[in-house]
This record gives structure tokens, sequence and C-alpha cells, in this order.
């Protein structure tokens, strides 16, 4: 028997992601870059250990390999723990059989044996597809004091952009007597960020049932939610204020990196309270240039600039030779654009290489879209790549 | 071949007592994010050197906080990893009781237990004042491979352009290596081997040199033992062709500092992916260049925030630069916040400086003007 925890984390982290192309190609979501050093599920985890929650299972399906790796022992999480800390929890052959994660609910209804080893009073369950800091403590002390079955986390969102959410409508005293996934009349502004914080029990009774509903989903936003909000059960919404975006499309990918420049930046990283943690690889420091220009931006280890940089992201390792331009755009780690070459308005995944004197994405004013180059290609020496395209492996 | 490695983390602290005051050598801090024991530790990981202890003698609270359990460098071993050797005060009878060691030798009788108890076959010793990126393992398969006594890493210096301080222990050397003969002052022109003092011996030699000085009352490694044994015993040189530079002065800690900005000693400390250096990590955000940020010519760590002009100059994580201001030839350490307006040319600040707004500050290359940790301006 393992020491009782209060408060056990489930990383739904198995979802493909697929809008986001040919970066996704070869990895899951959550383990796409973000914001130079750091990769999507570096969020959640770090929320995790900063709100004193220690025993996180990541809940991986598709391409884990470099999640699994990624996610290690913990250690830059500081979820490296004798008991508890962060694991690994894949599919698995049971007794009456192996299936896939069929959907959330599912996922997490596989792994109860995990969550009762630590006889958990209470459950979070979170995904690997948001940029946000989030105190999960004040929201679970919120669940306790309301006494609720289920408390989810919402956003005030404007009312013309509801209807792309999952609504919560509340009374006033905070608990939730309506939910509509996608409304086309929204009467609430306040949408589910999916994040949730379940009282054991019920999490088990309600899985349990939906896992024997043949029509089921097996999915939290279409079936548990909607099913204990019928059932009576004490739902809650817990209001958020922050920063939280969900970076599950390429526009919304790179606007969140976009977010981090300025002289007051919408989000902020460099808060000592609430650091981000992310896995190192022992680069050097940044070298610029003397003829460089850097602009406002965001540059991290490893990086070295001979050419002219501005309002973009660049993440480790990124080399940007002399003459070349980068303007508005995102670079991931270890990509390197050659000597005179141009891209604008794009978002370059890992190791991506870029010929000289080639040409990726145009100006953002006149562009119809944001240029993608999946991890490892190689565009060859003056090609030029059109706005908006998407380049991937075949 | 199993080695182990044997850092001394103080030997020369006072060549730079501006820095050394209220750290030990081997946490200097250089080269934006690195310590100066990052470059001894991380060449023995990098050659499979798994086993090391690091001597210490004072002032080794700052290199205690840097080095931790020693994950950073995957030294948070159960078996081996890193050991901290404090001083073993009155352990011997010739020492007054709470009297500190001295010397190279001192340090040795000192960390015998170490010594006995390691299992390694060979044991690697480093300073920490040296800077380089070195194949460990080359100089261990030489050292074995020639049979030799001991093996001393030697660098070729030019005397006129040579990182080392004058007071360096120059090696003579025949055409097959074997050091001939050794002086204690550089000649006043031409080329000479500098011992690095990073060198290579067997365990049982080690540990009866160890008793044999206890015995004999040797004070000086070099004087006493090296010198001593070039006609009995093969000692030999290993010549070491990269990047090697020795910090013996606050004047050359900065020019070797502004090396950092020359692209083929980056190359030879950094470029290669087998032997990357690791430091502590600190989870600093990326540093972020302001729209009227200029920057030329420099070497810049994560974490800060650069509104102003940076040229030729060597930035630590967590620097603060205002707008308005310039800074030139200058290196900043760890969280120095700079305001606004403010003028910099060769300084170097030591941690958590503040220039407040306005301050117009200046030193010479070969005079560069230092800020003690934490002063305001």
């Amino acid at each position: 028997m393992f020491k009782k925890k209060e408060c056990v984390a489930m990383l739904l982290a198995g979802g493909q992601g697929s809008r986001l192309y040919a970066l996704t190609q070869k990895t899951a979501k959550p383990s796409v870059s973000y914001g130079g050093k750091y990769r999507i599920i570096d969020f959640p985890l770090s929320n995790c250990i900063n709100s004193g929650v220690d025993t996180v299972g990541v809940l991986t399906q598709y391409r884990p390999l470099l999640l699994n790796e990624y996610i290690g022992n913990g250690l830059p999480w500081d979820l490296d723990r004798t008991y508890g800390g962060v694991q690994i929890l894949a599919p698995y052959q049971g007794q009456s059989g192996a299936d896939w994660y069929k959907g959330t609910a599912n996922a997490i209804w596989q792994n109860m044996e995990f969550i009762n080893r630590y006889d958990a009073k209470y459950v979070l369950i979170l995904s690997g597809d948001h940029i946000y800091k989030m105190d999960y403590a004040a929201m679970l002390e919120y669940h306790k004091q309301t006494e609720a079955d289920c408390t989810i986390a919402v956003i005030d969102v404007p009312l013309e952009e509801a209807s792309r959410f999952g609504i919560m409508s509340t009374n006033d005293d905070g608990s939730i007597y309506k939910f509509t996934e996608k409304p086309k009349n929204p009467d609430s502004t306040k949408a589910s960020m999916g994040i949730y914080i379940f009282t054991k029990e019920k999490l088990q009774q309600y899985l349990e049932a939906d896992s024997k509903d043949p029509a089921s989903a097996n999915d939290f936003g279409k079936n548990i939610i909607p099913t204990m909000l019928a059932a009576g059960e004490k739902m809650m919404a817990y209001s958020f204020e922050g920063y939280w975006k969900d970076v599950g499309t390429i526009q919304s990918l790179w606007e969140a990196n976009m977010d981090l420049l300025g002289d007051s930046p919408v989000l902020s990283l460099s808060e000592e309270s609430w650091r981000i943690y992310s896995r190192h690889t022992a680069q050097p420091p940044q070298y610029i240039s003397k003829d460089a220009v850097v602009e406002n931006c965001s540059v991290t280890a490893g990086c070295e600039i001979y050419g002219t940089v501005k309002n973009s992201v660049l993440g480790a390792g990124v080399y940007v030779g002399a003459g070349a331009v980068v303007e508005d755009s995102v670079l991931m780690n270890g990509t390197s654009v050659g000597d005179g070459a141009t891209v604008k308005y794009s978002i370059l995944d890992e190791n991506v290489s870029i010929g000289k004197n080639a040409t990726v994405g145009e100006d953002r004013a006149t562009a119809e879209g944001i240029a993608v180059v999946g991890a490892g290609i190689e565009i060859p020496d003056g090609k030029i790549i059109a706005a908006g395209a998407m380049i991937s492996e075949q | 071949m199993i080695a182990a490695g044997l850092i001394f983390s103080n030997i020369h602290d006072q060549t730079i007592p501006e820095m050394t005051r209220r750290r030990t050598m081997a946490s200097i801090p250089f080269g934006c994010r690195y310590r100066l024991i990052d470059f001894a530790l991380s060449n023995m990981v990098n050659s499979d050197i798994t086993n090391v202890g690091v001597i210490t003698h004072y002032n080794y609270q700052s290199l205690m906080d840097h080095i931790g359990n020693g994950k950073d460098w995957d030294l948070a071993r159960r078996s081996g990893g890193i050991k901290i050797l404090p001083p073993y005060v009155a352990a011997y009878e010739n020492h007054a009781a709470g009297k500190l060691y001295e010397s190279r030798l001192e340090a040795l009788m000192g960390s015998v237990n170490f010594i006995n108890r390691c299992g390694a076959d060979y044991i690697v010793l480093s300073d920490c004042d040296v800077i380089l990126n070195i194949d460990l393992s080359a100089v261990i398969e030489d050292h074995i491979h020639s049979g030799a006594y001991m093996t001393l890493v030697t660098k070729k210096v030019d005397v006129k352009n040579s990182l080392f301080d004058k007071s360096v222990d120059i090696l003579g050397i025949d055409e097959e290596n074997r050091v001939t003969e050794i002086t204690y002052t550089m000649p006043k022109r031409g080329s000479c081997y500098v011992n690095t003092n990073l060198m290579v011996i067997s365990r049982t030699d080690l540990q009866n040199i160890v008793s044999d000085s206890i015995a004999h009352g040797y004070k000086s490694f070099t004087r006493d033992i090296v010198a001593k044994q070039l006609k009995k015993k093969l000692i030999r040189a290993y010549c070491f062709d990269g990047f090697c530079a020795c910090v013996s002065s606050l004047e050359n800690y900065f020019s070797t500092s502004m090396m950092l900005l020359e692209e083929n000693v980056r190359k030879d400390l950094f470029s290669d992916p087998e032997r990357k250096i690791f430091t502590k990590i600190r989870n600093s955000a990326p540093t972020k260049y302001a729209g009227d940020a200029k920057i030329s010519n420099c070497m810049i760590a994560d974490g800060c925030i650069i509104e102003g002009e940076v040229e030729n100059s060597i930035i630590f994580r967590g620097v603060h630069i205002g707008k308005g201001t310039v800074v030139k030839n200058s290196i900043l350490l760890q969280d120095t916040y700079v305001g606004d307006n403010v003028s910099l040319n060769c300084v170097i600040t030591d941690k958590n400086v503040v220039i407040k707004d306005g301050r117009n500050l200046s030193g010479y290359n070969t005079m560069p003007f230092f800020i003690d940790k934490g002063v305001m301006v």
C-alpha cells in the first residue's frame, strides 16, 4: 500500500491534435514546442507541482515516444518522487481483453487502479492542450468548501466567441444548472477549460456506469458531465481569471507564442513564484553577432544569430545565418535558417533546415495564412514556400 | 579501465581575490551561465568518469549550492556520483589542530579516504581555473598505452599571447612527449609547454605519493614529487590542441571571457554534441529583447530582459538592461540590474549589482572596473 494522497492528477495526453497538421505528424500534441524552451505539457505539469499536486498520471496513446522521453522520470518538474511523482499510463492488456483508450472518460476508467492505489479522495482531470498558469490548490479548496461532487474550471469568454466552447450556465452560488457543448445561442459566457475536480467515489460511480453503456462516446464533455448534471449531482463552476489559451490550431499556437512578446506581454513566464519548468539539453548561451538585428524577440539558449530577427520566438539552438530575415515567426528547437533566406509569418517545427536564399511565407500584412514546415524537413537553397503552405513528410 | 576524478576547488584562489572573497575558484561564474567547475566536471562526466570527489577548502557554500546533489551533471548516483570533500582538519599529527591545508599535497592527504575507497584503477586530478573541453578518456588511454607513471596535460602557448599566468609550471618535453624538465617561470619569448595541472595517475601510485609525503613532510606536488621523479620514472606530457585558458587574475578573467565572442573559441568549448558543458539548471524564461534593443557581438544567457544597447559583452542569467542604456565591453553577472540611460564600458559587475538610472561607469581593457556582489551604484 502506498502513502495516501489527497489529490491525484490525471493528465490526458493521448490526443493527436490533428488540427496542428504537420506539427503533430510525428508526435502527440502535448509535446509540441511552445515559447522557445517549453512544450505544451510543461504547463499542466508545472502547475501541478506549483500547486502541491505531486502525483500525476499521464495518459498517452498517440505517438508517445517523444513524450515518454521528455517526461522521463519527472526530474525537471520535481516529480521524481519516492511515492507518486509522474507516471506514464499507456493502454494495457487486462484480463477481460485489451483496448485502446476509447475516449477521455474511458481512459480514466481504465486507470482507476492507479487512482485507488494512492487512495485519492479527489481526482484532478487535466488536458495537455492549453497554455495557462493556474493554482489547482485554490480550485481544490473551492471544491471542498462547496462540498461539490464535481467542480469545473470556467473562464469568461466574449459572447460572440462563446459558441466555440462548452458553455456552463450557472446559478448565483456558482452551481451549474445547464451545460451546452458549442451552443448556437449561448446564454452564458462561462466556458469550460477542460479542467475538472471530481470527488473520487462519484467519479468511479459514473465512469463505471458509462463503461457499461455501449451507446456512450466515453467522453467527459459529451457523456459524464451531462449525465451527472441530469442526475442532480452537485456541480460547481470555478471561475478562473488570467491567461488561458487553447493551442489546438496553427493560428492559436502562433498567437500564443506572440503573446509572450511586447513591452508588457499578455503572458509572462519570468514570474519567480510560478515558474514553468522544462527539460533542458545543456545548450551554451546564445550568441548575437556584430551585424545581427534582434528586435522584440524571445530568444533562448544555444541560438546563434547573424541575420535579422523581428517579432519572433526562437527555440533552443536556432541558427539564423548572415543576411537572413526572420519576422513574425515561431522557430522551434534546432532549426536553422541559411544565409540570405527569408522566413515571414511562419511556424518552423524542430530541426527544420531552410536553405540559403530560400523564402518561406509572406509579409504578415499581405499573407493569406501562416506557413508551416514540419519537423526535420529540409527546404533546398533558393526554394520558395508560399504563405499558408503546409509542408510535411508524405 | 575505471577512473575516478578529484577536483581541487580552491587551488589558486588568491590569484583573483576580487571574485574569490565570498566563493571558491570553482564557483566563479564564467561564460553567461557556467561556473568554472562546470568545465572540470563536464569533462569527467563526458569521459564516463562518474565517481568524482571535489576537494574544498573554505567559502564553499556557493559551491555546494551550485552542485546540489549533482543531478545536473548526471552525478546523482547510488554508486559513485559526486562527493564534496571538506577539509579534514587535524587528521595528521604534523598539522596543528584547526589548521587548513596549504598545498595540493596536503589537500590530497585530507582526501585519502576517498582515494582509498573509490575503487578506481586510475585517478584524474583537475584544477578549476583551467577552461577547456577535453576528451579525458583519450588522455587515460594514452597514459595506459605509454605505461607512464604520470601523464600531465599540457598546452603549447605563445609566450606573447599566453592565456596563462607567468608563474605557471613550464614543462620541457622531448620528441617522445617525455617530460624532461620543469621550470617555474615562462621564457621571455617564443613558445613553451605549460602544465594545466590536469593529470592522470594510477590510484596505487597516488596512494604511495600521499603516504610518502606524510612520512617525509613533503609540501609541493610539483617540486617534491613530479620534479624528483623526472629521471627515475616516465612522466608523460599529453599535448592538448583545443582552446585552453587559465583564469589567473581579474584582468585575465576579463580577457578570457571576451574570447568567448570569437567563433572558434565557442566552437572548441561548446559545439561537440558528445561533450556538452553541463551546469546547474535555473529554469529561467527565454531572454526577451524589446523593440528598441540593439545587440552586437554579445553572448547572452536566458532569463534576461534587454531594452537598451549592448555591444561586445557577456551577459549572465537574469540581467536587466534598461531603456536608453548603452553597455559596451562589459561582463554583467547573474541578476545584475542596470537601469535606464546608463553607460557602462569595461565593467565587471558581480551578482545582484544594481546600477541606478543615469550612471556612467568605465574601466579600461587592461583594468576592468569591478563592482562587488550586491553593491548598489
